[in-house]
């Protein structure tokens, strides 16, 4: 039974999933990291937030980036929206180098950033309007993004008369409204309740399935992660580095069915030793201690 | 289990109903009236003085003065130790707390007094003069101070170069100029609206820059990240972002504006409404003083609620005006 030689089994993929794969590794690479690095000058002396991070993602393609917290994915991805400037290696977004916020790549935050002066129609409009489109033109793509992610009902309320996913929904939509070439996601549904956030993700897919656009995106669900991408780049912290770029062998078009299926299991598993791997020295959580004391009667149990 | 509840009328920070605002609104005012009213009308609380209302045998009496209720009832002991006329007389407020209805009257007669002189001012005339320093000084420090605030709440560089400068200016006495003011801008109206531009401005642009840095920067980083431009993002994001905020500061700061109102009419030539209190104050008619005090008051609240009101029309989505 125990065969030394074991392909562990998040390294298995299906003959569909293997030739997806191919497929996608030949289109273009439209997102090019390289070596980079960040340190930032703290009152402690330097320190190094990134560093010689390095990896491809292709067109059309949906990457994950995961890892534990302060492994410095929010700065990956500020660096990659040009919000911060590395401080060595380079971005390259089809090919040329990122020098400072653009439209070619879109972001959506995780505190919506809506601009709660505008109509969710004019919000939509605001980066076309920018660009330098006509006031006609732009109300009538922002109407067809809007359609797209079922919000047109709602163009002319206000943000804050929407609930969370509503938000999230006029933010993505303003962010593709731009025709940008990558969607920079940070954490976007890391505010909703489950339910709420279940349904984003399953509209997230149809909107990639049906947009050119390669989407990055940060999460701390590791389910998520696994449900959204292609291939998941899983960072280690102090100082954060690329640790694994998995490719996960879950079948297209994915469903909640699949969370119980062996390539799921075996990446969740793989996911959880890289991100919590046995302890090894005490962190700070470990020096609390619970002194745990009976405070009811001895006989009174719950469990 | 025993502890508070929150119902009733002492639930902690819990919103009152439309009709318990409006009800306790006007008892904020009803309430330091009643006080007035028992001070001015209860004969035995305070009323430290006599109104003389029969002199009888003391020879400095006279009819209609007020005199400290010691002395008139050491001049009563007197009078009634030596058999002679006795002097009579009501407790009085000392002449400078006029009645609430005294006040009322002077209220409307203030108004319908012609000029002593020929060619003076009624008093709506100096009200409207006082109204209009206040504008204009309310507006030249708005057009420097609102455009250099925002500026300063969003470069760090130009706040860094005016901020020190700033905050030791405005600890200087508006007051303070005045002379100097006179000196550069004649005795007129120019001096005063100086004034208030140099009560005003200083903590206009430090507030202003304040309110500007308190705009949430994601909405910046969203901006940008939509490929808006650096002057773009300072009229497209940073103005509409911070404006119903700016409305809330330059009410405050009308009504600061205001304070200065009194100091300002007095350089130079006295004039507006503050000509009119001093004028009155000196013929010690307190009556007219309160009255003229009270107008004052009333203008400024009443710009307030509309403004307020205006801004709720103008600030549809703004959620905090509603306070």
């Amino acid at each position: 039974m125990l065969n030394p030689q074991a392909v562990p089994g998040y390294l298995i993929q299906s003959e569909p999933v293997r030739a997806r794969f191919e497929r996608l590794k030949a289109r273009e690479p439209m997102l090019e990291v390289r070596h980079l690095g960040k340190r930032f000058a703290t009152p402690h002396g330097e320190h190094t937030a990134l560093h010689d991070v390095s990896f491809t993602t292709h067109r059309r393609e949906f990457v994950c980036v995961i890892g534990p917290s302060g492994c410095g994915k929010s700065t990956l991805i500020r660096i990659l929206a040009g919000l911060e400037a590395q401080t060595e290696g380079e971005v390259l977004v089809n090919g040329e180098a990122v020098r400072g916020p653009g439209a070619d790549r879109g972001m959506v935050f995780q505190g919506y950033t809506l601009f709660p002066w505008l109509t969710v129609k004019k919000n939509v409009m605001f980066g076309l309007r920018m660009n330098g489109q006509g006031a006609a033109e732009a109300e009538r793509e922002a109407l067809q993004w809007l359609d797209l992610v079922g919000l047109e009902p709602f163009a002319n309320v206000y943000p804050h008369q929407l609930s969370g996913g509503m938000k999230q929904r006029v933010a993505i939509a303003r962010a593709l409204a731009n025709r940008p070439k990558i969607l920079l996601m940070d954490e976007p549904f890391g505010a909703l309740d489950a339910q709420t956030r279940a349904k984003m993700q399953t509209h997230l897919l149809d909107i990639w399935r049906n947009v050119d656009i390669t989407i990055v995106f940060i999460t701390h669900d590791l389910d998520e992660a696994i449900f959204l991408a292609d291939r998941i780049l899983v960072l280690k912290a102090n100082p954060g580095e690329v640790q694994v770029l998995i490719e996960v062998p879950v079948p297209r078009p994915r469903g909640y069915a699949q969370f119980t299926s062996p390539e799921f299991v075996a990446t969740r598993a793989r996911l959880d030793a890289l991100i919590h791997p046995p302890v090894t020295e005490p962190d700070d959580d470990a020096r609390v201690r619970p002194h745990m004391i009976r405070l009811t009667d001895v006989n009174d149990d719950v469990e | 289990m025993t502890g508070i509840t929150q119902n009733g009328w002492f639930a902690v920070r819990r919103e009152l109903s439309p009709r318990g605002k409006w009800a306790l609104g006007i008892g904020s005012f009803l309430v330091p009236l009643l006080v007035w009213c028992v001070v001015s009308y209860v004969p035995f609380v305070w009323h430290p003085q006599v109104l003389i209302t029969q002199p009888g045998s003391v020879d400095y009496f006279q009819p209609g003065m007020r005199v400290d209720r010691a002395v008139f009832d050491d001049e009563l002991e007197h009078a009634r130790a030596a058999h002679a006329a006795l002097p009579a007389g009501v407790g009085a407020n000392p002449v400078y707390l006029p009645a609430p209805h005294e006040v009322l009257r002077a209220f409307y007669t203030a108004f319908t007094t012609p000029p002593p002189s020929q060619d003076g001012v009624w008093l709506h005339q100096s009200l409207w003069h006082s109204v209009q320093i206040i504008f204009w000084g309310f507006v030249v420090s708005s057009l420097v101070g609102v455009p250099l605030g925002i500026v300063c709440g969003t470069y760090s560089v130009l706040a860094r170069l005016q901020e020190p400068f700033f905050e030791f200016f405005r600890y200087l006495p508006a007051p303070a100029f005045g002379a100097l003011m006179v000196a550069v801008l004649g005795i007129y109206d120019a001096p005063k609206i100086a004034i208030i531009v140099i009560g005003t401005l200083f903590q206009q642009v430090l507030i202003i820059a304040n309110t500007t840095r308190k705009l949430e920067y994601g909405l910046l980083e969203a901006a940008m990240t939509l490929g808006t431009t650096r002057l773009k993002l300072l009229t497209h994001v940073v103005v509409p972002g911070v404006l119903p905020d700016l409305y809330r500061d330059q009410r405050i700061l009308l009504g600061w504006a205001w304070t200065y109102l009194i100091v300002a009419e007095l350089v130079g030539t006295s004039s507006g409404i503050t000509w009119y209190i001093t004028q009155q104050a000196r013929y010690q008619h307190f009556d007219n003083v309160y009255a003229a005090i009270m107008m004052i008051g009333i203008i400024g609240l009443g710009t307030d609620l509309a403004l307020a009101a205006l801004g709720r029309r103008l600030f549809p989505w703004d959620r905090t005006l509603k306070a």
